[in-house]
């Protein structure tokens, strides 16, 4: 059965407020998008959203805390928590430099968790 | 006291700051950057969350990420910069005091940069009546606490003000596992961006309340609960609509205020609109040889176009610095229809160029932006939507300067919200 979904799309500034019909995986019709990348962005948040997470983790070190982390590219929306869950297992200590993995492949989803900045000592 | 001569001071290295110490040394002058920090790259540490350097990187990286990329430009252009030092003094002559570790300095600048960004809006300038318990934070002081010192701040949350930094906060303490109740909004709309509404709100299903606000709080050492109202469009308390809602911790999140104390003792005129200087198209103040971007001008939607600002002020000075022209006062810009600020407040009587930043007053739909020099209109566009939270940019090739420039909003339909 078709189902009826509103989408605000927020590639651009105009934002977009879609109505969106879909049936299965399948959009029938969409309304009030302005541009073709509206399709899209619909397309996956019914079907395939993702999100990166971003957070933080605990850290040794002289001057700081924490250091802030983050998926390099979204993993499913609905299993954000999951993945934070995962990243809160995790200590560290300095040094540590932006970019480095502190977890590979977070599970599984082809996504592995970097640091986000450089703490020295 | 150390004494010290330099070309160009720049106060505060945040994305403002850090732009314009680099491209003021890239253009020749010899620059300090003073941070008073123990680290370079202002708020943006704490802010973790991406969205950062989509126009200025074409990349989307995380406020951290942001810095470490400016501060890497600021290495490789070799600009030498203090952290741990704070100026409390700026005089019309451009010396500054600094406070250092190996006790005070005295700074002689041919041309100093205010970039000191902003600081938040609080419970006392609202005027919130009820108890004083612990528990209320402005969003970036709960952003510091919860980012960088790794505290929990509470439990159950409720945020008061829809800026950007109240929607961040709501899903970042959301994800931290705590329970966030609810965000209030006195507007009738939301005050930040779409895509963090959508992004930040929606995403985990947190609801926000729209003219709305906080008028009771109650708590004796604790926060227990905050009672909340409807508003008429005057913002007027409707007493028959209170609820009253547990919770522990008050977020606010309801404005930013340039913060401009060193401007003033520097004898720099400000802007009642903006809380930040008055400036022409060089983002010079009134007072000759002083030049403010960034935050501590005016609030900027992103980190981007602050530095892109930054950028431009940097080159500005610099070429004050060697003499290249001269304080010019200038022409003041018209502000129509529809506008609450202009920056630019002026606009030179030696330049054709300008680049003119504004808001609008409301959300509309379906209007033109016009921008009139003297009786011709220089620029003209329909656009579908415009909200007070998206700063608008427009540059302008070839205006008359002698002739006023004015800014308005012209209704085509009459449908607005």
């Amino acid at each position: 059965m078709a189902q009826e979904r509103k989408i605000i799309c927020i590639l651009c500034p105009n934002c977009c407020e879609l109505d969106v019909s879909y049936e299965g995986k399948e959009i029938l019709s969409i309304e009030n998008d302005r541009c073709p990348r509206g399709l899209e962005y619909a397309s996956e948040e019914l079907f395939n959203p993702a999100r990166t997470l971003i957070t933080t983790v605990p850290i040794k070190s002289r001057n700081w805390k924490t250091v802030s982390v983050r998926t390099t590219k979204p993993v499913p929306k609905s299993r954000i928590f999951d993945v934070y869950d995962e990243v809160k297992k995790i200590r560290l200590r300095a040094p540590i430099n932006r970019g480095d993995i502190i977890i590979e492949n977070v599970l599984g989803f082809g996504a592995d968790v970097i640091a986000t900045r450089t703490v020295k000592e | 006291m150390i004494e010290k001569k330099v070309d160009i001071a720049v106060i505060g290295a945040g994305p403002g700051g850090l732009a314009a110490a680099v491209s003021a040394k890239e253009s020749g002058a010899d620059v300090l950057l003073i941070e008073r920090n123990p680290f370079l790259g202002g708020i943006l540490i704490q802010c973790i969350h991406d969205g950062f350097g989509l126009h200025l990187f074409d990349k989307n990286y995380t406020g951290p990420e942001y810095a470490e990329e400016m501060v890497n430009r600021l290495e490789n252009a070799g600009v030498p910069y203090l952290t741990n030092c704070m100026v409390i003094d700026l005089n019309e002559k451009k010396e500054l005091t600094v406070v250092t570790s190996k006790g005070l300095m005295k700074l002689i600048a041919k041309a100093v940069i205010l970039a000191m960004g902003c600081r938040e809006r609080t419970r006392g300038a609202l005027e919130i009546p009820g108890t004083r318990p612990a528990g209320i934070y402005t969003a970036g002081v709960a952003q510091n606490l919860v980012n960088i010192q790794n505290l929990r701040i509470g439990n159950d949350v409720v945020i008061l003000g829809s800026g950007d930094v109240g929607l961040i906060m709501a899903r970042r303490l959301k994800i931290e596992g705590l329970n966030v109740i609810r965000v209030i909004e006195i507007l009738p709309y939301c005050s930040g961006l779409v895509r963090n509404r959508v992004q930040c709100l929606e995403d985990y299903g947190i609801p926000l309340t729209l003219s709305s606000t906080v008028i009771d709080i109650h708590g004796k050492d604790r926060l227990e609960a905050v009672t909340m109202a409807k508003v008429d469009r005057d913002f007027n308390v409707d007493h028959d609509t209170t609820e009253k809602i547990d919770c522990d911790t008050l977020l606010l999140s309801v404005g930013l205020i340039p913060e401009n104390e060193l401007s003033k003792k520097a004898g720099v005129n400000l802007d009642n609109r903006t809380s930040g200087a008055l400036v022409d198209n060089f983002y010079e103040t009134s007072t000759e040889g002083i030049f403010s971007c960034g935050n501590v001008l005016h609030i900027h939607d992103v980190a981007d176009y602050a530095s892109n600002e930054g950028f431009f002020v940097g080159e500005k000075a610099a070429e004050y610095a060697k003499g290249k022209w001269k304080h010019s006062g200038g022409k003041p810009v018209k502000i129509g229809n529809g506008i609450s600020y202009v920056v630019p407040q002026y606009i030179r009587n030696d330049c054709n160029e300008v680049e003119l930043k504004f808001r609008v007053t409301q959300p509309f739909e379906n209007v033109r932006i016009i921008v009139k020099n003297g009786d011709d209109v220089v620029f003209k566009k329909r656009v579908l939507k415009v909200i007070p939270s998206e700063m608008n940019i427009l540059k302008l090739k070839s205006i008359d300067p002698e002739k006023d420039v004015e800014v308005k909003i012209v209704i085509i339909d009459k449908n607005i919200n």
